[in-house]
C-alpha cells in the first residue's frame, strides 16, 4: 500500500536538528514581525477595528481571493501561480509532518496512505510544477522584459530584495523536487507513476545507483530544509513581508467612501512633518507596498512626464522610516516638493493597488506639512489667499456669484429666502468662470424644464473646499465647511444637486450633511426615467463619455451619466481608459490652480483628448464636470486637434434634445 | 519775486525724465490760467546743460552743488525748501515718482503747504486751479482746488504727452546757491546697480504685445510671443508677471519698469492699474483683451474685447499671419 | 532689533465702489477692506529681516474691519506684539491723520526700522510712510526693493524707472516705503492663524482725536465708468479676430513679411 514514510533516508539526529531550527526559524520571525508591529505602533492613532465582518470579507476576496492582482493577466498569472502553489507546497509539508510527527507518533496511525497518499503526491507534483511556470513568468517579466514600473531607482539595493526572493522560490521548489526524485530513484516505490515529476528527476539519477543517491538525497535534504527555513525566517526581513502585511493593510483599510482624509488635531502642527506624525495604518501602506508598480503606470503625473511615481513615494518613505529620520526633512527631502504637488489627487494609484495601499493619504500628509512652510507653488498660495479671502478662487466678489442668472426670467428662488425641494450648490467654476456660463445656464433651462423646485444659496455660497483640502489646507477647507454648512443649515429643502463632482464628493462623504447629495447625472437619469423630463427631438451623436475622477472612482457614479446619453439617443463608444481605469483631466488636488510644471511630456487632458479623438465615429467627448471642460477645451486647441472632436458637457446635450433641434 | 508755478526737475544721471515735462505741461496751463509764470527748477552738480530741454518753462532755477550730483533724498528736499522759503511759489509740482515721492511730503511739511498726490490732470474752473487724481486703482476721480497760497502736487503721467513739451532752451536760467545746508546727510548714494542687460529696449519697439495677470501662467506667454512674433514685435509685461519671474525685468512696462511708445500696444489679461497705465500713456494705438468688463484698462485702450485671449489668441495670430500685407 | 510695520487698510478693489451721498467720499456702507498690497510686502520683508538677522516685529494696525485677520495672520507669521489703534476710522482717515497718530505710537515703541508700504491705492495727499518719517524725526526713503541691516546701518535698494537700482545707505532708525519685498508676501495656513487667535494677544491704544490738516480738500468724486473710451469689439472668435485685423491693416500695422 502507498504510505509515506516521512524521514525516510534520514538519520534521528538530523530529525531533531530540524526541529531546532525549526524553533530558532520561529524565534527570528516572531522577532521581525515584533520589530514591524513595534513601529506601526509608533505611529498616530487611527480607529480602523469597525465593522469587523466587512473587513474580513475584504480580507477574502483580495488577500486570498487576489481579485486585484488577478486583473491584469500576466502578472495576475504570475502571481497567482507563485502563490497557490507554494501554499499548497506548505501545506503538503505540514501535511506530511503532521502525519509523521503527530498523528504518527502521537496516536499510533497515518492519513497520507493509500489513494490519499497518491493523490497528495499528484495533487503537489503539479503544483510544484506551478510554481516553477509562476517563478519563471516573473524572470523573464524582472529580468527580460523589464517593465519601467519594477524599477529601483530610488533605492537601488532593493534590487537585491526582488532577487533574493525568486532565487529563494526557485532553490525551495528545485530542491523539493531532487530530494523527492532522489529518493524514488533509491525506493523506486510502485506508486512513482503518480509523481511524475519526481520520477522523471530520478531517472536522472537511476544510473548513479545506491549508495551516491542516498548520500546525494541527505545533502539536498539538509539544503531543501536549511533554505527553507531561511525563507520563512526572513519573511519579516524582506519583501516577503507582504504575506503579512498585505492581508493586515486590507483588513485594516479604510471602509469610508473613497478617499476621505485624515484629520489632523487641531493643536498639532499641521501635516506630517516627522515620521512619526504618520498614523500607524500609513505606516502599515509603505510595508505592505511590494512595489509592483501597478499605480505608477496608471498615474497621470507619472505618465506626464512630471517626477512623480506613487510607487516611489512608497519606497522612499518605507526606507525613511527605517533610517528613522536621519535627519532629512521628511517633505521636502525625501520626497521633493515637485513630487509631492505633481499629485492630481484622482486615486488612480489606491484604486489600482492589489494591496490597498492609501497613497493619497500621505500625499496630502505632508503637502500639509509642505504648504504649513509655504513650500509650494506661489500661484496655488495665491490662490489660497483668495480662496480665504473671497470664499472662490477667481477673485471675484461674492456679491457676483450669482451674476450668471441675470436676465433668466422668472428669477431663481432665493433657497436662503424661501424654501425648495432642491438646492442646487453650483460651485465656484460653473459660477464665475466665462467660459461655462452658458453651460451654467443651460442647466437652469433644464431644470426648470423638468419642473424641478430648485433654488441657489446665492452670495452665501463659497467654495466647497474640496481641492482646498487636498492641497493640504485643511483648516481653510474646516472654515469654508463651517461658512457652508451654516448657510445650508438656514436653508429649507430636500436635496442638493451640483454639477461639480468635486463639490458632490466634499458635500456627499465629508460635510455630515443629513440631506441627500446628487450629481446632476443622478437627477437627470430619475427625471428621465420617470417621465418627469420629455425630451422634443433625440439626438442622433456618436459620443464618448470622460469619466470625472471625483465621481466615478470617488463615489461610483459611473452608470448615470451613460444611461442618460442613452436615453437622449446618444450611442456611446468607451475610450481604451474608462469607469474605475479612467483617466484624470489633470486639473484635480488643486492642480488647476498651479503653474504647469515645465519639462512635462504631455498634459493629462493632451493624452486625453488624443485618446477620445481617436475612437471611432465619436465627434463628441462628454464630460460631467466643468474644471473637464475648461481643461479638455484648452488641451484641443494645445494639441490641434480642434476641428476633430468637440467637448460638451451633458447638460448641453440634454439642453439640445429638450429644446429640439442640435445647434452645432 | 511774484508766486510762480514751479515743477522740479527729475534727472537721473545726466537725462531728464519724462515726468519732468509730463509736470512741465501741467504747470503751464496753470501757470497760463493764472497769468503767473512757469519756473522749472533744476538741481545737480555741472548739470546747467540739461536745461536745455526745459523750453516750456519761462524760467529754469538751476542750483549746482556736489552733494546734489545724484538725487538723495535729504539734500534735494532742503535745497527745495531752502528755496520756496525765500522764493514763496504758488505751486511745486513734482512727479509721483521714485524721487518725487521721497521729497514731497517733506516739502510740504516744511512749508506748510497743503499736499495733494497723484494728480493727473490740471484745469482752471472759474478762475480756480482744479487737480483732478484717479484713485482706487484708477476706479475712482477726485477732484478739487488748488488751495492758495502755496500747495504741493506730485504729478503721475498719462494727462499729458511729454514729447510736446520738450522744447529747446528756456528764456532765462538763473544760477542759485543751495540756501540749506547738506551736511549730515543720514541717506547716502553708494552705488548704481544696471538693470538686467536688455535684449530689447522696449521702449523703442513699435509693436508690443503686454501680459498681465490675467495670463495666469508661464506657459501661456508662448501665446502671447506667438503673436508678437506675427506682428513683428515683442512681449512685455506688467509688475504681477515680472514678479513672478515669468518676464525678465527690462520688459516690464510701467511706473517702476519701462514708459514706452508703441505705435502698437496690445493688452493681453492686464487689468490696468494706474502704475501700469503711467508707462503707456505714450501708445498710438492700445487694444485691450480682457474678461473683466470693468478693468480699467478700458479707459485707455481704443479697443476692446471681453473674449478670453486664450480663445481669441490663436485665431487672431492666425488671421495676422495670413493677412495680406500692402 | 525692533521692526515695526504699520499698515493701513484700503479699500478692496474687487468690490464695486461707490461714491456717498456728499458726492465727495467713497460710500463706506458696504466697502470691504484689504490691506494695502505694498503694505502686505512691508511686513513680509520684515519678517525676512527678522529671519536674516533677528529681531522683534511689531505690526500696528487701526481698528477696522478686517484690522484683526491682519494682525493674527501677521501673529501666525511670526510677529512679537500686535498693536491697534482703537479710534473713530470708519469715516476714512487721510494719510496726514494716520500719520500723526502712528507717529504718536511708533515714537513710544522706539523702533530701529519702521517699513510701510510705499503708497496705498487710495491715498490722495502723499504717502503714510514719509510723512510718518517727518513726525518721528527720521530719514525716509521710499521705492524700496530690498534691504541688508548691518551694524546700526542699513543698505537699501531703492528702485527707479527702467530697472535702475540705487544702493543707499540709510543711517537707523529710518522709515521705508517698501515697494516689493525680497519675496512674495507668503501664505500662512489657516490651521496656524486660528492657532494664533487662541494664542496672541492684540494690544489696542486709544488714538484720541484725529488731525487730518496737510491735505488739499476733495471736492467732487466720480466712478470712472469702464469702457469710457475703449470701442468694445463683440461677436465671436473669428469675428473679433477678423476685426482686430482690419483695425490693424487700416492702420498700416502689418509687418511686412520676411
Amino acid at each position: 500500500m502507498p504510505i509515506r514514510e516521512t524521514f525516510w533516508n534520514i538519520p534521528h539526529w538530523a530529525e531533531l536538528v530540524q526541529y531546532v531550527l525549526m524553533v530558532l526559524t520561529m524565534l527570528v520571525f516572531t522577532y521581525g514581525v515584533f520589530r514591524r508591529i513595534r513601529r506601526w505602533r509608533q505611529g498616530r492613532p487611527e480607529r480602523r477595528t469597525d465593522r469587523l465582518g466587512a473587513r474580513l470579507g475584504s480580507v477574502v476576496v483580495h488577500a486570498v481571493g487576489q481579485v486585484r492582482t488577478a486583473r491584469e493577466a500576466y502578472a495576475g498569472i504570475m502571481h497567482l501561480a507563485i502563490f497557490w502553489g507554494m501554499i499548497a507546497l506548505l501545506m503538503g509539508t505540514a501535511l506530511a509532518t503532521v502525519d509523521w510527527d503527530v498523528t504518527r507518533l502521537f496516536f499510533g496511525f497515518q492519513f497520507l496512505t493509500g489513494g490519499v497518499y497518491v493523490v497528495y503526491e499528484l495533487v503537489l507534483d503539479v503544483l510544484g510544477l506551478l510554481v516553477l511556470i509562476g517563478l519563471t513568468m516573473a524572470i523573464v517579466r524582472r529580468y527580460m522584459l523589464r517593465p519601467a514600473r519594477l524599477g529601483n531607482a530610488p533605492r537601488p539595493i532593493l534590487a537585491w530584495d526582488d532577487a533574493y526572493v525568486l532565487v529563494m522560490l526557485m532553490l525551495i521548489a528545485l530542491s523539493g523536487y531532487l530530494v523527492e526524485g532522489l529518493r524514488i530513484a533509491v525506493v523506486q516505490p510502485e506508486w512513482a507513476r503518480w509523481s511524475p515529476v519526481g520520477r522523471m528527476v530520478a531517472g536522472w539519477f537511476i544510473a548513479l545507483g545506491d549508495p551516491t543517491n542516498r548520500n546525494l538525497h541527505i545533502a539536498l535534504w539538509s539544503s531543501h530544509a536549511v533554505i527553507a527555513f531561511t525563507f520563512i525566517a526572513s519573511i519579516p526581513f524582506t519583501k516577503l513581508f507582504h504575506l503579512i502585511a498585505a492581508p493586515a493593510n486590507i483588513f485594516f483599510r479604510s471602509l469610508q467612501p473613497g478617499g476621505t482624509l485624515t484629520v489632523t488635531p487641531a493643536d498639532r502642527e499641521p501635516g506630517v512633518k516627522v515620521w512619526r506624525d504618520f498614523t500607524w495604518k500609513e505606516i502599515l501602506d509603505f510595508e505592505a507596498c511590494v512595489r509592483c508598480g501597478r499605480c505608477q503606470d496608471v498615474c497621470p503625473a507619472y505618465s506626464s512626464g512630471l517626477p512623480l511615481s506613487p510607487r516611489d513615494v512608497m519606497i522612499k518613505l518605507d526606507a525613511h522610516i527605517w533610517a528613522r529620520g536621519n535627519g532629512h526633512a521628511l517633505a521636502g527631502d525625501v520626497i521633493t516638493p515637485d513630487e509631492l504637488w505633481a499629485c492630481t489627487t484622482c486615486r488612480a494609484c489606491s484604486q489600482a493597488c492589489p494591496v490597498f495601499v492609501d497613497h493619497l493619504a500621505s500625499i496630502v500628509d505632508l503637502r500639509r506639512s509642505l504648504l504649513a512652510q509655504q513650500k509650494a507653488d506661489a500661484r496655488l498660495m495665491d490662490t489660497l489667499g483668495t480662496v480665504r479671502r473671497y470664499g472662490n478662487s477667481f477673485g471675484k466678489s461674492d456679491r457676483q456669484r450669482a451674476l450668471w442668472t441675470q436676465g433668466l426670467e422668472p428669477r431663481i428662488k432665493d433657497i436662503r429666502k424661501e424654501p425648495a425641494h432642491t438646492l442646487w450648490f453650483v460651485g465656484d467654476y460653473a459660477s464665475y468662470s466665462p467660459t461655462l456660463l452658458e453651460i451654467t445656464r443651460a442647466t437652469a433651462r433644464v431644470f426648470r424644464h423638468a419642473g424641478m423646485d430648485f433654488g441657489l444659496l446665492y452670495e452665501a455660497e463659497r467654495n466647497v473646499g474640496n481641492d482646498v483640502r487636498r492641497v493640504g489646507e485643511e483648516g481653510l477647507y474646516e472654515l469654508l465647511a463651517m461658512k457652508n454648512k451654516a448657510a445650508l443649515d438656514k436653508c429649507d429643502y430636500a436635496e442638493i444637486v451640483t454639477t461639480d463632482p468635486h463639490t458632490y464628493n466634499a458635500l456627499k462623504n465629508e460635510y455630515g450633511l443629513t440631506r441627500p447629495v446628487y450629481h446632476y447625472t443622478e437627477v437627470l437619469e430619475r427625471l428621465l426615467a420617470s417621465g418627469q423630463l420629455s425630451l422634443i427631438d433625440r439626438s442622433t451623436h456618436v459620443v464618448t463619455y470622460h469619466d470625472p475622477c471625483y465621481l466615478g472612482r470617488y463615489n461610483g457614479v459611473y452608470d448615470a451619466p451613460r444611461r442618460v446619453l442613452e436615453a437622449i439617443g446618444c450611442r456611446v463608444v468607451e475610450m481604451p481608459r474608462h469607469r474605475e481605469c479612467g483617466l484624470c483631466c489633470g486639473a484635480g488636488g488643486g492642480r488647476i490652480w498651479m503653474q504647469e510644471t515645465p519639462g512635462a511630456k504631455e498634459r493629462p487632458a493632451e493624452s486625453r483628448v488624443r485618446e477620445a479623438a481617436a475612437v471611432p465615429d465619436v465627434g463628441i467627448l462628454v464630460v460631467s464636470c466643468p474644471k473637464d471642460l475648461v481643461m479638455f477645451q484648452d488641451a484641443l486647441k494645445t494639441t490641434g486637434l480642434e476641428g476633430k472632436i468637440v467637448v460638451k458637457d451633458l447638460i448641453e446635450l440634454v439642453d439640445e434634445a429638450i429644446q429640439g433641434g442640435t445647434p452645432q | 519775486m511774484s508766486q510762480d508755478i514751479w515743477v522740479v526737475v527729475e534727472t537721473l544721471r545726466g537725462a531728464v525724465m519724462d515726468i519732468t515735462y509730463t509736470s512741465l505741461a501741467a504747470g503751464r496751463i496753470l501757470a497760463d490760467g493764472l497769468g503767473i509764470r512757469l519756473v522749472a527748477v533744476l538741481l545737480g552738480h555741472n548739470a546747467e546743460p540739461l536745461a536745455g530741454t526745459l523750453g516750456t518753462a519761462d524760467s529754469v532755477i538751476y542750483v549746482d552743488h556736489a552733494s546734489l550730483a545724484d538725487f538723495t533724498p535729504e539734500a534735494y528736499r532742503r535745497t527745495i525748501s531752502g528755496l520756496a522759503k525765500e522764493l514763496a511759489p504758488r505751486a511745486i509740482l513734482f512727479g509721483h515718482t521714485s524721487m518725487g515721492m521721497d521729497i514731497a511730503c517733506g516739502v510740504s511739511l516744511d512749508l506748510n503747504a497743503p499736499l495733494i498726490s497723484s494728480c493727473e490732470r490740471v484745469k482752471l474752473e472759474d478762475g480756480r486751479p482744479w487737480y483732478s487724481s484717479p484713485t482706487c486703482g484708477g476706479k475712482i476721480i477726485a477732484e478739487g482746488p488748488i488751495p492758495d497760497p502755496v500747495c504741493v502736487l506730485t504729478i503721475v503721467p498719462g494727462g499729458y504727452k511729454p514729447e510736446a513739451v520738450r522744447l529747446p532752451g528756456p528764456k532765462e536760467v538763473v544760477r542759485m546757491a543751495p540756501s540749506a545746508a547738506l551736511e549730515g546727510l543720514r541717506i547716502t548714494l553708494k552705488k548704481y546697480i544696471e538693470p538686467q542687460a536688455a535684449d530689447v529696449d522696449i521702449a523703442k519697439e513699435p509693436m508690443l504685445v503686454a501680459v498681465g495677470r490675467g495670463i495666469q501662467q508661464a506657459d501661456n506667454i508662448a501665446l502671447a510671443e506667438a503673436l508678437a512674433q506675427a506682428l513683428g514685435g515683442v512681449v512685455c509685461g506688467s509688475r504681477p508677471v515680472v514678479d513672478q519671474g515669468w518676464l525678465p525685468v527690462p520688459r516690464l512696462v510701467g511706473k517702476s519698469g519701462v514708459s514706452v511708445k508703441p505705435k502698437c500696444y496690445v493688452a493681453l489679461g492686464v487689468s490696468g492699474a494706474p502704475e501700469h497705465v503711467e508707462g503707456i500713456s505714450g501708445a498710438e494705438l492700445i487694444i485691450a483683451i480682457n474678461t473683466d468688463p470693468r478693468a480699467p484698462i478700458f479707459n485707455v485702450a481704443h479697443f476692446g474685447t471681453l473674449l478670453s485671449m486664450f480663445d481669441l489668441l490663436p485665431a487672431l495670430t492666425e488671421k495676422i499671419r495670413q493677412a495680406p500685407r500692402p | 532689533m525692533h521692526i515695526v510695520v504699520p499698515i493701513k487698510l484700503a479699500p478692496d478693489l474687487v468690490e464695486d465702489l461707490e461714491i456717498d451721498a456728499g458726492g465727495a467720499a467713497l460710500d463706506r456702507t458696504f466697502l470691504r477692506l484689504i490691506i494695502n498690497e505694498f503694505d502686505d510686502h512691508a511686513i513680509e520683508q520684515a519678517f525676512l529681516l527678522k529671519e536674516r538677522g533677528g529681531g522683534q516685529v511689531t505690526i500696528v494696525a487701526p481698528d477696522l474691519e478686517g484690522a484683526d485677520d491682519v494682525l493674527y495672520t501677521a501673529a501666525a507669521k511670526g510677529a512679537d506684539r500686535l498693536i491697534k489703534l482703537i479710534g473713530d476710522f470708519s469715516a476714512g482717515v487721510n494719510c496726514h491723520a494716520l500719520a500723526r497718530t502712528l507717529a504718536k505710537v511708533i515714537g513710544d515703541l522706539h523702533p530701529d526700522l519702521v517699513l510701510t508700504g510705499v503708497q496705498a491705492h487710495d491715498d490722495l495727499d502723499g504717502a503714510v510712510g514719509p510723512l510718518l518719517a517727518e513726525h518721528l524725526g527720521m530719514p525716509y526713503l521710499g521705492y524700496v526693493a530690498g534691504l541688508t541691516v548691518s551694524d546700526g546701518k542699513c543698505m537699501a535698494r531703492k528702485e527707479y524707472p527702467g530697472g535702475l537700482v540705487a544702493e543707499m545707505d540709510v543711517a537707523l532708525p529710518a522709515v521705508f516705503g517698501i515697494q516689493a519685498a525680497e519675496k512674495p508676501p507668503r501664505y500662512v495656513v489657516t490651521s496656524l492663524i486660528t492657532q494664533a487667535m487662541k494664542s496672541a494677544t492684540i494690544e489696542e491704544i486709544e488714538t484720541g482725536e484725529f488731525d487730518s490738516g496737510g491735505a488739499a480738500a476733495v471736492e467732487r468724486m466720480s466712478r470712472l465708468e469702464a469702457t469710457t473710451h475703449a470701442e468694445m469689439i463683440e461677436g465671436s472668435t473669428d469675428q473679433v479676430a477678423d476685426k482686430l485685423v482690419a483695425v490693424l491693416r487700416e492702420r498700416g500695422l502689418l509687418a511686412p513679411r520676411g
